[in-house]
């Protein structure tokens, strides 16, 4: 389908590709095993200029669009889940820089983040706060000049590898949603350390640890926004960033049909091309449906977003929700497709269906995303 | 320090289809890149200049659309694009390209430096960088595998052998073909790619260089192509099967036949 992308998006979505095929596929798989953070290939994505797609360009990016940061991961993640999600985790942590800092904010940390030197993460998941973020337990209490982080972040991406992390913390317990903040925390920071890094199942290119915060104490001017803003600064991040999600689903969907249909032309059981045989002309025609269905929704809500609409929390869950499982069903597929070797590692099939399972999980599951879309059609109704 | 890079368009594959009636490429339906080895002339030249500073200016001679191969040169960071493109240029073979080029390049003024790829993947002769040289009398070094030492006077590089290498000092200007084993060519960066869009390249046909129509194009081409054909497929070879002593046998007494 022709999405009718401009001249600049084009070249975006093409220089992606470009990084993608031919510097991150031929490694994905080892880092997929080793585990190994790709510093090598983000030294590359940050020297193409990409990690300014999310950064206006008075602080050193190339401009703020979100259609564009989704294009970029889209290409990207159709070579690798995981050392995507290192890139797009990075715009998580960057945004609320961008739409919450001050000036001071935005020139002590964008240039770096939007030339790539340094990576960001967000962290607000804690082992009793997932789903429901009100159950934060990090604190960060005032005193005098700084305030002082105490509590334990998991499942953060980019943990430890990340250089500056958007920290959600409670300023004020008894005010619930309304007493937590958004902090910016520099890594090196006394105070503050990493723990157990995870052993996942997919995305495994990419870190995800632990924060710790011991009576860590950060200067007062890295607050983001004012006290009592971290709600508000993690939902209009997450509906910048969601898309993004979104388009990182849409990539490994992409991925995988490419493994299933190169797979469908060259495999030949009972004398023929295995892509002769209607039944899996069938499974194939679905996917690529599917896929294209799910990439009109998530471009849609990227370029919503990016026209400056505000209310998109029920079209970015929507695109998240949708292309999430699509990319579940498609790459579960494509092991089908590709059969015995769809279940073995020295094919791509099976990273691909491990890769895309995070996506229905995180960045809020895809329960809490129904739970969205279904709240704003009753509020809608209710008008 | 000033280099120049001299780049060829090319169809992006190696199995390229022969029409048999006019002896020439087929070029239809065939994508267009910049000569592999040439990537590497590009990067190294982008590597001297940001060590020492300078300039670097990219030129090809082609068809209008070669445009799309300096536009590639200045995303990886070339200044600026020269395209040398005629109809009266048409047909040259690698002396006329050489002298052609020469013409160019003795226009644009003084430099420091020529990078060329060590040869291009469609003509396969490696002829063309040295003519470069020879036509320009400077100093030539191919297949260059890794630069040592580079001032403004002289330049300290590795040449690739059979066997080894050998280590060459060169006064400069110089001209130098490059191998694959020098560097790994850079993905252009999103900025490079939007100072490439909006890039003018200068094109210079005969009137703009003022060449010896002796020595252009055709009939400035001393090579006759006299027949290019695809060579036939391998055929299987003839099989011999049985006990291995029997065939061993078969195989003596054969070659035993040749041989006679």
């Amino acid at each position: 389908m022709d999405y009718l992308l401009t001249e600049e998006q084009i070249m975006i979505r093409d220089l992606a590709r470009k990084i993608a095929q031919e510097k991150i596929k031929p490694v994905a798989a080892e880092f997929d095993r080793t585990e190994k953070f790709p510093h090598e290939i983000i030294k590359i994505i940050a020297e193409s200029d990409l990690f300014g797609l999310f950064i206006p360009e008075e602080y050193g990016g190339m401009s703020v669009g979100v259609m564009n940061l989704c294009l970029a991961t889209e290409e990207l993640s159709r070579a690798c889940g995981g050392i995507a999600v290192c890139y797009a985790a990075s715009a998580l942590g960057t945004f609320p820089i961008v739409l919450f800092g001050n000036d001071a904010q935005k020139r002590k940390y964008l240039p770096d983040l939007a030339k790539g030197k340094k990576v960001a993460a967000f962290g607000i998941t804690e082992p009793e706060a997932g789903s429901d973020a009100s159950g934060i337990k990090t604190t960060a209490r005032k005193e005098g000049d700084y305030y002082i982080l105490n509590g334990l972040k998991h499942f953060i991406t980019n943990g430890g590898d990340a250089e500056t992390y958007t920290v959600i913390a409670m300023t004020d317990k008894t005010k619930g949603a309304r007493g937590a903040s958004a902090f910016i925390v520099e890594k090196g920071t006394p105070g503050f350390t990493f723990g157990k890094k995870e052993d996942k199942l997919g995305i495994r290119a990419s870190s995800t640890t632990e924060l710790i915060f011991t009576d860590c104490k950060i200067p007062k001017e890295n607050l983001l926004a004012k006290e009592g803003m971290g709600f508000i600064v993690t939902m209009r991040t997450f509906d910048m960033s969601r898309p993004g999600v979104a388009a990182q689903a849409l990539g490994i969907a992409q991925g995988a049909l490419d493994t299933a249909v190169k797979y469908a032309k060259e495999r030949v059981q009972f004398g023929k091309s295995i892509s002769s045989f209607q039944g899996i002309q069938w499974m194939l025609a679905d996917m690529a449906t599917e896929i294209e269905a799910a990439r009109a929704l998530v471009y849609s809500t990227a370029r919503m977003v990016d026209a400056g609409k505000t209310d998109v929390s029920k079209e970015s869950a929507m695109a998240k929700l949708f292309a999430s499982d699509v990319a579940m069903k498609v790459s579960t597929d494509a092991v089908q497709i590709l059969g015995g070797y769809g279940y073995m590692k020295d094919y791509p099939a099976e990273k691909y269906m491990r890769d895309a399972k995070i996506t229905q999980i995180y960045e809020g599951t895809n329960q809490i995303q129904r739970n969205i879309i279904a709240l704003k059609l009753i509020k809608e109704m209710g008008r | 320090m000033n280099i120049i890079v001299c780049i060829k368009q090319v169809p992006e594959t190696t199995e390229v289809r022969i029409n048999p009636e006019t002896n020439t490429l087929i070029r239809e339906g065939v994508k267009s890149i910049v000569n592999p080895f040439d990537m590497y002339a590009i990067e190294e030249a982008v590597r001297l200049k940001e060590r020492f500073g300078g300039k670097i200016t990219v030129i090809t001679m082609g068809p209008p659309q070669a445009e799309a191969a300096l536009k590639e040169a200045i995303a990886m960071g070339a200044d600026e694009g020269i395209l040398v493109c005629d109809r009266a240029f048409a047909g040259s073979d690698t002396w006329a390209t050489s002298y052609t080029l020469a013409g160019a390049i003795k226009k644009l003024g003084a430099f420091d430096l020529i990078l060329c790829g060590k040869q291009a993947s469609d003509g396969d002769t490696a002829q063309v960088g040295p003519g470069i040289a020879a036509h320009m009398d400077i100093p030539q070094v191919t297949y260059v595998k890794k630069v040592e030492e580079a001032t403004d006077k002289f330049m300290r590089v590795e040449r690739m052998l059979e066997e080894g290498f050998e280590r060459i000092e060169t006064p400069l200007p110089a001209l130098m073909t490059v191998v694959k084993e020098i560097n790994e060519p850079r993905i252009p960066s999103l900025k490079g790619m939007m100072r490439a869009k909006s890039a003018k390249i200068t094109t210079w046909g005969q009137k703009d260089l003022n060449l010896d129509p002796q020595n252009i194009g055709l009939c400035g081409s001393p090579t006759q192509v006299v027949k290019i054909f695809t060579p036939p497929q391998r055929t299987g070879g003839q099989v011999f099967q049985g006990e291995a002593s029997e065939v061993a046998a078969k195989i003596v007494e054969l070659i035993k036949d040749e041989v006679h």
